[in-house]
C-alpha cells in the first residue's frame, strides 16, 4: 500500500508515481493532500508538501491524480482537517473526493472524539472514513476506533511522526495482534516503514503494509516523471520479492 | 463506582474543551493519551493545596506578583481619559509569560517528565520556560523560527544561559507558527518522557483553558487593585493579542462584569488591505490550526498563510479559541493597529512614562492613544518590556 503526494515533486511525476503503483501491482494507494502545515508528518513529507504547493498545487491536483488511477485501484486520501473544512466541510469534501473516485480518507488530525460528525458526513457519502491507532492508544479506546472503522485500520507502528526508521520496534506485533483482535476490518501498518525488509517484516503479522517517506523520498529524487515511475516501480518490486520470500 | 471510562469523561469534563464550536482536539492519535494525562494532572493540582501553596509561593516570591496596577499621569493627559498599566513587564523575566511557565513547569515535575519543549516568538515564552526548567532541574529545548533568532537575539542568548537547547526552525517564514509545528513533531515523537508547555492559550485541549487558568491572575488582581484604588470595575479593559494569553488572562475576571469593555488588539502589520498582518480575529475564517478550531489566516483552498508583524510575538496565523468564542457573542471587540502605529506608541510610552513596552503591548497603547475612555477609567495590560526590541526598533529607524 504505497503512498504518495500529489503534485510532488510536481503534476507529471505525481501522476506517473500514481500509474507506476498500478503497474507495480499495488493493493491500494494512499494519496496524500498538500497542506501547509502537516503535524503528523515528518520533515520529508512536510518537505515535499511545501514543494508541491510552491509549485501550485491545489486540492484539484490532488483529485486529478484520484481520478487517473480509481478505476484500476482503489485511493485512499490522506488529508488534514483544516483541508476539509476548506472545501464544503465534511459533506461537500465527501462529495468531491468520491466524484474523483476515492475509496475513503484517512484525517490524521481527527482522532476519535473529534472525528463523530465527519465519520457520519463521510459515510453517507459513500467514503471510507478510515482510523488511526497508535502505541500510546489506551485497550479501551483501541477497541473503541476499531469498533467504527470502515475500510481498515491504521496502526501507527511507532511513537513520532511520519519518516523512515532504522528498525521495526519490538512493540509492534503485540499491537497489531491486540488490534487485530479488536478488529472486523483489515489492519494495516505504516509509519517508520523504508525498506523492502521492513515490509516484508510487517506483512508477515498486518494485512496490509504502507510505505510513505521512503518512495516519496525516491520520487523526489528522481529528477524527471519517468525517473519518478521507474525509482518507485523498483522499490515496490523489491518489497514484492522480500514479501514472497 | 465509575467505569474508567467514565472516569475519564468526568475528568475531561472538569476542564473547558470547547468554547462555543471553537477549541478541541485536532492532533494525531498519538497525542490524545498525553492530553488525557495532563488534563486528569491539572484537575487534581489545582485541588491540591499542596501544589497550590506552592505555586502562590512562587507567584510571589519567584515573579514577584502581584504586579503593579499603575496610573500613567502623562499617557492619561495624552490620551484624554485615565489610563491604568497591568504592569506584566516587571514580572521576572520582563513578561506575563512566566505565569505560565512556572505553572506549566510545575505540572511537568507532577507528572513525572523530566523533559520540557516550548516553542517561542519573541523569546520571551522560550526565556519564562527555560527559567522556569532552571529552577526545577527539568531539561528544556525550546523551537524557535529562525528569523525570529535574528530579530530577538538577546533572548537567544539568556535562554542558552539558563541551560536550555535553541533549536532553529528553517521551515516556512522561519517564524512562529513552525516553531509551534516543530515543537509539537517532537512532542509526538517523545511523548513518554516529554511535557510540552505551549506559551499561549492555543492548542489542542486542556492548553486553552490551563493557560488561561494560568494567566488568570493577572485579570484577578487588576480587578481587586482597581476597586481598591478607584472603589469602581475599569470602564475598559485592553490587551494585545497574539495567540492571546495575556488578553484572555486578564479578561477572564471581567467577562461577568456586563458593564467592563474588553478589547483585543491585533497586528493590522502593514495594514489590513494588505496580507501581511496577523489578524486573525478580524481577518480570519473558521479554521484548524494546531490541535484547536478557531479563526485563521487561510487562502481558499485551506491553505495556512504566513502572518505578518513587526512584533515576533504577534506574528501567528491564529489565536486561542475561546477568543473566537468572545468574539462571536459580542462579549470583546477586536481592533487591529498597525507596525508604524505599533512603533510610534513603543517612543511615544518611554518618553512620556520612562517605560519600555515590548512591541506586542505597544499595540495596546497605540490603539487607546487614539481612543480615549467615554467614563471612569481603563486597565491596559501592558504584557511585556521591550528591552528585547531595542534592536529591531533602531532598525526601523522608528520609536526614537
Amino acid at each position: 500500500m504505497p503512498y504518495m503526494m500529489a503534485g510532488y515533486p510536481d503534476r507529471e511525476s505525481g501522476l506517473a508515481v500514481a500509474a507506476a503503483y498500478v503497474d507495480s501491482g499495488a493493493d491500494l494507494i494512499e494519496l496524500g493532500v498538500p497542506f501547509s502545515d502537516p503535524l503528523a508528518d515528518g520533515p520529508t513529507i512536510h518537505d515535499a508538501a511545501t514543494k508541491a504547493l510552491d509549485g501550485g498545487a491545489t486540492l484539484g491536483t490532488t483529485l486529478e491524480v484520484c481520478r487517473s488511477v480509481a478505476e484500476q485501484i482503489p485511493v485512499v486520501l490522506m488529508v488534514y482537517s483544516n483541508m476539509v473544512l476548506a472545501h464544503g466541510g465534511a459533506s461537500g469534501f465527501a462529495r468531491l473526493a468520491r466524484a474523483a473516485g476515492a475509496a475513503g480518507a484517512i484525517v490524521p488530525d481527527l482522532p476519535l472524539g473529534e472525528a463523530e460528525d465527519v465519520r457520519e458526513a463521510f459515510t453517507a457519502a459513500g467514503l471510507a472514513m478510515v482510523p488511526l491507532v497508535a502505541p500510546t492508544t489506551s485497550p479501551e479506546r483501541r477497541a473503541q476506533i476499531c469498533s467504527v472503522a470502515h475500510g481498515f485500520i491504521y496502526v501507527v507502528s511507532t511513537v513520532g511522526t511520519t519518516g523512515e526508521r532504522a528498525e521495526v520496534p519490538a512493540s509492534l506485533a503485540g499491537l497489531v495482534a491486540a488490534t487485530k483482535a479488536d478488529a472486523t476490518t483489515p489492519v494495516a501498518v505504516g509509519f517508520g516503514i523504508g525498506t523492502a525488509e521492513q515490509a516484508a517484516e510487517v506483512g508477515r503479522i498486518a494485512d496490509g503494509v504502507i510505505v510513505g517517506s521512503r518512495l516519496v523520498r525516491a520520487a523526489g529524487e528522481a529528477g524527471s516523471p519517468q525517473g519518478a515511475a521507474d525509482a518507485v516501480a523498483g522499490f515496490l518490486s523489491d518489497a514484492r520479492v522480500a514479501l514472497a520470500g | 463506582m465509575m467505569s474508567a471510562n467514565e472516569g475519564e469523561q468526568s475528568t475531561r469534563a472538569a476542564v473547558q474543551e470547547r468554547f462555543g464550536p471553537y477549541g478541541g482536539r485536532y492532533v494525531p492519535e498519538t497525542l490524545i493519551a498525553a492530553l488525557d494525562e495532563l488534563t486528569a494532572a491539572w484537575v487534581e493540582a489545582r485541588e491540591d493545596p499542596e501544589f497550590v501553596a506552592r505555586l502562590d509561593l512562587l507567584r510571589k516570591d519567584f515573579i514577584g506578583r502581584p504586579t503593579p496596577l499603575y496610573l500613567v499621569q502623562r499617557l492619561s493627559e495624552r490620551v484624554g481619559s485615565k489610563v491604568y498599566l497591568k504592569r506584566e513587564d516587571l514580572a521576572h523575566t520582563g513578561a506575563h509569560k512566566i505565569n505560565n511557565a512556572v505553572g506549566q513547569a510545575l505540572l511537568a515535575q507532577r507528572m513525572g517528565k523530566p523533559r520540557v519543549i516550548a516553542e517561542t516568538g519573541a523569546g520571551q515564552h522560550g526565556v519564562a520556560t527555560a527559567t522556569a526548567c532552571a529552577l526545577l532541574g527539568l531539561e528544556c529545548v525550546v523551537y524557535m523560527g529562525t528569523e525570529d533568532i535574528r530579530r530577538q537575539a538577546p533572548n537567544v542568548e539568556r535562554m542558552r544561559l539558563l541551560g536550555a537547547e535553541v533549536a532553529p526552525v528553517e521551515a516556512g517564514a522561519r517564524t512562529l507558527k513552525e516553531a509551534v509545528s516543530a515543537a509539537i513533531r517532537d512532542w509526538v515523537a517523545n511523548v513518554e518522557t516529554t511535557h510540552y508547555v505551549i506559551g499561549s492559550a492555543v492548542g489542542p485541549a486542556p492548553y486553552p483553558a490551563l493557560v488561561r487558568d494560568l494567566q488568570r491572575v493577572i485579570g484577578e488582581e487588576a480587578r481587586e487593585q482597581a476597586l481598591a484604588v478607584e472603589g469602581a470595575l475599569p470602564g475598559r479593559v485592553i490587551a494585545c493579542v497574539g495567540g492571546g494569553s495575556n488578553a484572555i488572562g486578564i479578561f477572564s475576571p471581567f467577562v461577568a462584569d456586563p458593564d467592563v469593555a474588553l478589547i483585543g488588539v491585533e497586528a493590522a502589520g502593514e495594514g489590513m488591505d494588505t496580507l501581511r498582518h496577523g489578524a486573525s480575529l478580524g481577518a480570519g475564517s473558521t479554521g484548524v490550526l494546531h490541535g484547536s478550531l478557531s479563526a485563521v489566516l487561510a487562502d481558499e483552498e485551506g491553505q495556512i498563510l504566513e502572518a505578518h508583524s513587526v512584533s515576533a510575538g504577534l506574528d501567528y496565523p491564529g489565536v486561542g479559541p475561546e477568543h473566537a468564542y468572545l468574539r462571536d457573542t459580542g462579549r470583546a471587540s477586536y481592533v487591529a493597529i498597525t507596525d508604524r502605529q505599533a512603533l510610534a506608541a513603543f517612543g511615544e510610552l518611554a518618553r512620556l512614562e520612562g517605560i519600555i513596552p515590548a512591541l506586542e503591548s505597544s499595540h495596546a497603547i497605540a490603539w487607546i492613544l487614539e481612543n480615549p475612555g467615554a467614563d471612569g477609567f481603563d486597565v491596559l495590560c501592558l504584557s511585556g518590556r521591550g528591552d528585547k526590541d531595542m534592536a529591531e526598533v533602531v532598525s526601523k529607524g522608528a520609536g526614537g
